[in-house]
């Protein structure tokens, strides 16, 4: 297989996505390359999923320009896009003087950053705006332009609206090897494959330094950091209105508990260095110090609410900043590295900035048939019932209930399917099928029943994200 | 809107039994049942071990057997039944919004059976560290899988709990040559039947782990194996004692809860122990009108008092559907679990039914040699020695005619446990 691209985009997480959606606002042939089956598969499905109003980062670097920049064309992204977003808001809680003071400098830091809004609320304000939070808190950051939203519903959405407008993803590619061949790169993967591209922009995240290295452009290091979460079960009503951060230390943001737009409650995450990239396994005292940790804040944090746990790993860099550039002996090799937190917030400011960069560096036109729209699956659980019962009469799929707890309807599942879901888990992510209570412990084999009718393929060929996650081995007997 | 005089929403033993039961009690016999599985039946469909109907039949069937002896009396007696269709919501007036393929049903019953059953608690549930790769199962996933689907699910299990549907898939997985390399329990004893552990897992030398714990699964993509680690009386991992076991699949059966979201949007009262709504003796839930029965009110370990509860919960409810006056203004006296009980169903016995009826109840935990006591303004009215109580069986004692002409009808019912 050969294929000749203008642009490759190597990883498809939330910030190759945006990149390669805003590339097809220009007539040049573009594509993704990733290794897994589907989008998202790392660091942009396992995250707080917070739009950060852009106090944190130091002023000056990268990452105070794009978060800010960020956050404050979010809104429109998502709503062309389609995908949940909620400027819900966000406090900074302070247990004592000392923590007080460090509100005072994120304040100042905000300030000079460009957030708007910001301000420091006593206690009486707290309590009578999150009842649930400690008593033994002392004053609280607000950061009205706060907002949250879901991870990896962004990347799905940017992924679909970049194929819609005409860019190809390539699965199951994983880039071992990068040659130049004249005016392009050869990038070949694992499996002998290998595509041309006159421009590569490196999106690996935690791998990314890899890539660099592989593309003989700039030495840097990402170290993997962890952080672990626990999701709790949809309260009947959400313990806190706001994203609640404790002070931030050298560590990070700290642990947070918040609302998710689908309607949970998020708690964590902590930060560990770990050894392995792609180590995402959860531990006992990983998450024995989220627990604690974020009890403190909220002491009424129940276990029993728990419905799973998950980590996710910041692909954090020697360089202390985002790494967007060009290498300067390497012509036409971009790396977006190093994008830990708040890499979300600004991976559509980011998708923006490469953009007008390769464009003007590739002498692109304007692409007129682009078209910023794209709608999301139709929802069970977000009709009306009158709603719901004309989209009945259209599809019949859309009254079979296949997700109980998330009343999910094999219309969704179907349509995930027509969209790009090949795994379990990309079913799950698209539609939150088996992402209720019960886990899938209901739904998994209807899921299964499903996939394997519209892929035409046996269920043993199943699997839960790709590669050898097959849930099945053997089939015993015909029914 | 349609109009029933009963309707059922699950078609499990506890579905059936209640259905058939009001049926008979109705003179308009205007009863529905609705289930979103394809079949009637419930999780017996899948239980395909014998173990079923020893008390109520009198003889051993396996689940479809036994469900099936009811679901041909329902067919016989035309009870109608929709399949494939869902109930999405309940409201205290006792309307049903039920959704299928041709559309949006709605509903009106004079009274409801709750039946809907129960779900299992999952790996996450009982926050297991580790990886999240393919290979793991909840109990009833794989029995689905195996047993209706005919697929095997691995090579090499472990499996997580070891109550009577832990044994039971232990056999099972043995059976389809699936090499079962030890089953894991956290408490000191196990919560299945002794015949369960001599059947399923002593006949074919599979290793039962009692006071230890999965403390983490390893595997990228598929499972690879997991560490396990002894525990203290205080259910503590000992360090050092972790030792890592290579398989392919993990199973957990640690628990089932309720199925009580429909419940909650009725606003019926629940019991944070059970799990499932607060009833009376009459299986009457907090709003007037609907009862509950089955695993959707407490989970059973045995489906033939399933059934037995469920009959009673069916003539209760044709009687609110043509007697609805009966259960106005109806005054209850509590029956509270005390030391050593973990809870009771029902929790209240209404005044205006004072008729003998079957009190359920778990312990807390394991117990040898022990009193049971049932008193009531002090004064001890049924006292009944136990050898072994376990959390795992549930008890049941008869409240007779006789006892209950003893009450002192101002006074709580107390239940609770002395060591002796
Ligand atoms: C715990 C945690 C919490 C966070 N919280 C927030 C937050 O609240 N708000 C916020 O704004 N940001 C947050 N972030 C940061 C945000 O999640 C990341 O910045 C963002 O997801 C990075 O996206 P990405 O596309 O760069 O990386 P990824 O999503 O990791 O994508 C990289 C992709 O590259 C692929 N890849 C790697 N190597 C190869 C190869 N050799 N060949 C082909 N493909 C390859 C991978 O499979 C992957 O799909 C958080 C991050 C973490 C880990
Ligand atoms: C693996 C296993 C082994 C067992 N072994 C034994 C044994 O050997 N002996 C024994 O006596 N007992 C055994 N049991 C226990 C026994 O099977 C249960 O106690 C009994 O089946 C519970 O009956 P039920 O009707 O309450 O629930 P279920 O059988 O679970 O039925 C509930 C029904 O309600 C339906 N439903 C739920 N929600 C809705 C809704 N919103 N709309 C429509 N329909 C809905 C469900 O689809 C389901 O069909 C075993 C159970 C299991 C899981």
């Amino acid at each position: 297989m050969s294929r000749i691209y203008d642009v490759a985009v190597i990883g498809a997480g939330v910030v190759g996505m945006s990149i390669l959606r805003e590339l097809t606002r220009y007539r040049l042939k573009v594509c993704c390359l990733e290794r897994m089956e589907d989008v998202a598969e790392g660091a942009s499905k396992a995250n707080s999923g917070i739009v950060h109003a852009g106090y944190d980062p130091i002023e000056g670097t990268k990452k105070a320009r794009f978060n800010v920049e960020g956050n404050n064309i979010f809104a429109d992204v998502c709503n062309e896009l389609d995908v949940e977003y909620k400027m819900i808001g966000s406090l900074v809680v302070a247990f004592d003087d000392h923590e007080i003071n460090v509100l005072e400098e994120l304040l100042q830091r905000g300030k000079r950053n460009g957030v708007k809004g910001l301000e420091i609320k006593g206690q009486e304000w707290v309590f009578a705006n999150e009842p649930n939070l400690s008593r033994n808190i002392k004053a609280a950051l607000f950061a009205p332009y706060s907002g949250i939203t879901n991870p990896y519903k962004l990347t799905i959405a940017l992924f679909e609206n970049a194929i819609q407008n005409g860019a190809d993803v390539i699965f199951d590619f994983e880039v071992c090897k990068i040659e130049k061949d004249g005016n392009y790169f050869v990038v070949h993967s694992a499996d002998g494959r290998f595509v041309k591209s006159r421009l590569l922009i490196n999106c690996a995240g935690v791998h990314a330094d890899e890539i660099s290295k592989m593309a003989g452009s700039k030495l840097f290091k990402i170290y993997p950091r962890r952080g672990q979460y626990y999701i709790l079960d949809k309260p009947e009503k959400m313990p806190v209105a706001r994203v609640i951060f404790q002070v931030p230390t050298e560590k990070g943001k700290g642990i947070l508990v918040t609302p998710t737009v689908d309607g949970n409650v998020l708690v964590g995450p902590n930060s560990e260095y770990i050894d392995s990239k792609d180590d995402t396994a959860t531990t006992q005292e990983g998450l024995d110090e989220v627990f604690e940790k974020a009890r403190r804040v909220m002491p009424s944090l129940s276990k029993r609410d728990v419905i799973t746990i998950f980590s996710g790993i910041r692909a954090t860099p020697d360089t202390h900043d985002f790494i967007i550039e060009e290498d300067e002996n390497i012509k036409n090799f971009i790396n977006v590295a190093g994008i830990e937190s708040p890499g979300l917030t600004s991976s559509v400011a980011i998708g923006r900035y490469i953009a007008e960069l390769v464009s003007d560096k590739l002498n692109a036109k304007i692409n007129l048939n682009f078209n910023p729209y794209r709608e999301d699956i139709k929802r069970f659980s977000e009709l009306s019932d009158g709603e719901r019962e004309k989209m009945i009469k259209l599809y019949p799929s859309f009254g079979n209930i296949v997700c109980r707890c998330e009343l999910v309807s094999e219309y969704e599942i179907v349509e995930a399917i027509r969209r790009g879901a090949r795994t379990i888990d990309s079913v799950k992510r698209r539609t939150r099928a088996g992402m209720g209570r019960c886990q899938g412990g209901f739904c998994l084999p209807r899921v299964m029943d499903i996939l394997s009718r519209e892929l035409k393929i046996d269920k043993t060929h199943i699997t839960k994200f790709g590669k050898n996650s097959y849930i099945l081995t053997e089939k015993r007997w015909e029914d | 809107m349609e109009k029933y005089k009963v309707v059922v929403i699950g078609s499990g033993p506890a579905g059936l039994a209640a259905a058939l039961e009001s049926f008979k009690n109705l003179d308009d016999k205007k009863v529905l049942i609705i289930e979103r599985d394809k079949f009637l039946g419930g999780i017996l469909n899948q239980c395909i071990h014998p173990g079923f109907g020893l008390h109520y039949f009198k003889e051993e069937l396996t689940g479809p057997e036994y469900a099936h002896r009811f679901i041909e009396q329902v067919i016989e007696s035309q009870i109608e039944y929709l399949t494939e269709t869902h109930v999405i919501d309940i409201t205290p007036e006792k309307e049903i919004v039920a959704v299928n393929k041709k559309g949006l049903k709605r509903i009106k019953a004079d009274s409801i059976v709750l039946a809907m059953g129960c779900r299992e608690r999952t790996r996450g549930a009982i926050i297991t560290p580790g990886t999240r790769p393919a290979g793991i199962f909840t109990a009833g996933q794989a029995q689905r899988f195996i047993n209706i689907e005919g697929y095997r699910i691995g090579k090499k299990a472990i499996i997580v709990g070891s109550g009577d549907i832990g044994l039971i898939m232990a056999r099972r997985l043995t059976l389809e040559g699936i090499e079962v390399k030890a089953v894991v329990e956290i408490m000191p004893y196990s919560t299945g039947l002794r015949r369960n552990i001599v059947q399923c897992l002593d006949d074919f030398g599979i290793p039962l782990l009692l006071s230890h714990k999965l403390v983490k699964i390893h595997g990228r993509y598929r499972v690879e194996g997991v560490t396990i680690a002894k525990v203290d009386f205080k259910l503590k991992e000992i360090p050092s004692t972790e030792r890592f076991i290579e398989c392919d699949t993990v199973l957990f059966s640690v628990g089932l809860i309720p199925e009580n979201e429909l419940s909650k949007k009725a606003g019926i009262v629940l019991d944070m122990r059970t799990g499932g709504p607060v009833v009376d003796n009459t299986f009457s839930t907090s709003q007037k009108g609907i009862f509950a029965c089955g695993n959707v009110l407490h989970v059973h370990d045995l489906v033939d008092n399933v059934t037995l509860e469920a009959q009673t919960a069916g003539r209760y409810a044709a009687m609110y559907s043509q007697y609805p006056e009966l259960f106005e203004n109806n005054i209850y006296i509590n029956i509270v679990a005390k030391e050593g009980i973990k809870y009771v169903v029902p929790q209240k016995l209404n005044k205006t039914f004072v008729q003998p009826f079957v009190l359920r109840f778990r312990v807390d935990n394991f117990y040898k040699d022990a009193v049971v006591t049932i008193s009531n303004a002090g004064k001890v009215l049924i006292k009944i020695k136990k050898s072994i109580l376990t959390p795992g069986e549930m008890e049941s004692i008869e409240i007779s005619q006789k006892i209950l002409s003893q009450l002192d009808f101002s006074n709580d019912i107390v239940v609770s446990l002395q060591n002796i």
